[in-house]
């Protein structure tokens, strides 16, 4: 057959693609429900670091069943609010907090009305993930996701259960900056979190990212990350956001009332 | 290169092998494949992870586009490689999602960017269109390795002196830096995409020196 007629060429693109359509399906079918799994255990170990667990694992053999044995031992409870503070149906971890953000991002946009705010604070439901510690002391994690300089940014922050108190706090990112915005995901700027609070008298501050470095014994601010202002700024934004949309939810927990702080 | 003539075949293998790692590298002497080169190059193990990528890539397209060159219509020959290149990546990527989660994270959207890896095409169009499918097998190899060791290098460094650490292992001992009252700080530019350019040009520049080109 000449292999510059027509037919031929037809013929042969429309088997090249069966073929490789063919190849390629079985190839994702096969693999999607392990790679499901990464993703899935990647999140728990998440949730885990920001009550620091799951942090040493270069010993361990079995990586995926550590982290879900780690999940299913500490993390006693998970579910949804809606924005008023009240639980609400539905499946928490499955619960993308992009969504979420999405909505909150339209309740700050400029020029919604307080009418339009309420709507759409209607559509939340925040997730919320306990953590009963070895001491019996409950941690409580809730999701924050944002924007940094070149994409998305996202992390979990763990509280006491004052809902004052950090106790912990990961966060991560798509594709920040080597060396520079990329430092968020590093314990050397995470770990300033731990034993920040949110609220001063009172008030909901959340905390604040400080260019130039936060004044030693700031209890509502950290350092920023020298060359990485944006990303600083996304971190800063991206609390402030999330975490006023639990407020009402701290509200009405008990030992948050007790505190007054 | 007309290699079926050369008469020794054990020879011609190896021959074929080794030219890509020195003195026919596809980066330092043909520069292809430099985008790749700076962006995944900070760390040593998403080199490793990449250039191994790149050698399985290399070597099955040009071992499949080889053994189909006496079918390919010639009006579509290049989509027909692309489309081979294409699924082979895919196919890489895949895999990495499955088995070498992390890694795959870290090297994100450079996976399927080794569809647009010159040295890929390059291959494909100058060896394998014109030999047998080992030989083109051979060649793809050698040349995915002459990448790999490349990067490898490049990222020895960047790593070594932008972090301080080698495959995320503390190297540059902790009591050396300023902030723990020693003399030493990693070098902020390592990290950065120009230093890739500098460390590409000094092994450039080492190799043709030794090469004599």
């Amino acid at each position: 057959m000449n292999k510059n007629s027509n037919t031929y060429t037809f013929l042969y693109a429309t088997a090249l693609v069966v073929v490789v359509a063919t190849a390629l399906s079985l190839t994702a079918t096969g693999l999607k429900s392990r790679q499901q799994k990464n993703i899935e255990v990647e999140k728990k170990q998440n949730i885990l670091l920001s009550v620091n667990k799951a942090g040493a694992l270069d010993s361990v053999p079995d990586r995926n069943a550590y982290i879900e044995e780690l999940y299913r031992r500490y993390i006693v409870e998970e579910y949804l609010v809606d924005a008023d503070g009240h639980r609400k149906e539905g499946d928490a971890f499955a619960m993308n907090m992009k969504t979420q953000y999405d909505i909150i991002r339209e309740i700050n946009a400029a020029g919604v009305t307080d009418e339009e705010k309420l709507a759409l604070r209607g559509k939340l439901s925040l997730p919320v993930f306990v953590c009963r510690n070895d001491d019996s002391t409950l941690k409580y994690i809730v999701p924050v996701y944002g924007l940094g300089l070149w994409g998305a940014i996202w992390g979990y922050v763990s509280l006491d259960d004052d809902f004052n108190t950090v106790y912990g706090a990961i966060f991560d990112h798509k594709g920040e900056t080597p060396g520079l915005g990329a430092e968020i995901a590093f314990p050397k700027f995470f770990k300033q979190f731990e034993g920040k609070q949110l609220f001063k008298e009172g008030q909901f501050t959340s905390i604040r990212i400080v260019k130039g470095g936060a004044p030693a014994g700031d209890r509502h601010g950290v350092n920023a990350i020298s060359g990485g202002t944006i990303t600083s700024r996304g971190v800063e934004e991206m609390l402030k956001n999330c975490l006023t949309e639990y407020k009402p939810f701290f509200g009405q927990q008990e030992r948050f009332k007790e505190s007054k702080n | 290169m007309e290699a079926e003539k050369t008469g020794n075949n054990t020879g011609l293998f190896w021959k074929l092998f080794t030219a890509p790692l020195g003195k026919n590298n596809p980066i330092t002497v043909l520069v292809l494949g430099i985008c790749s080169a700076l962006a995944v190059t900070v760390q040593l193990e998403s080199a490793l992870v990449m250039g191994l990528a790149v050698t399985i890539v290399t070597g099955f397209s040009s071992l499949i586009v080889s053994s189909l060159r006496a079918t390919i219509s010639p009006r579509i020959r290049i989509i027909v490689q692309l489309v081979v290149v294409a699924t082979l990546v895919i196919i890489v990527d895949q895999v990495l999602r499955a088995y070498a989660y992390n890694a795959s994270k870290q090297l994100s959207i450079f996976v399927g960017l080794i569809i647009t890896n010159c040295i890929i095409m390059g291959r494909i169009e100058a060896f394998a269109l014109a030999n047998k499918p080992w030989l083109s097998l051979i060649d793809g190899i050698g040349n995915g390795l002459g990448y790999g060791i490349i990067l490898v290098i490049v990222a020895f460094f960047r790593e070594l002196f932008g972090s301080g650490t080698l495959m995320g292992y503390q190297i540059i001992p902790e009591s050396w830096y300023i902030v723990n009252g020693g003399f030493y700080e990693n070098n902020g530019l390592m990290i950065l995409p120009p230093a890739a350019l500098i460390v590409v040009g000094l092994i450039i520049w080492v190799q043709r020196s030794f090469y004599k080109v």
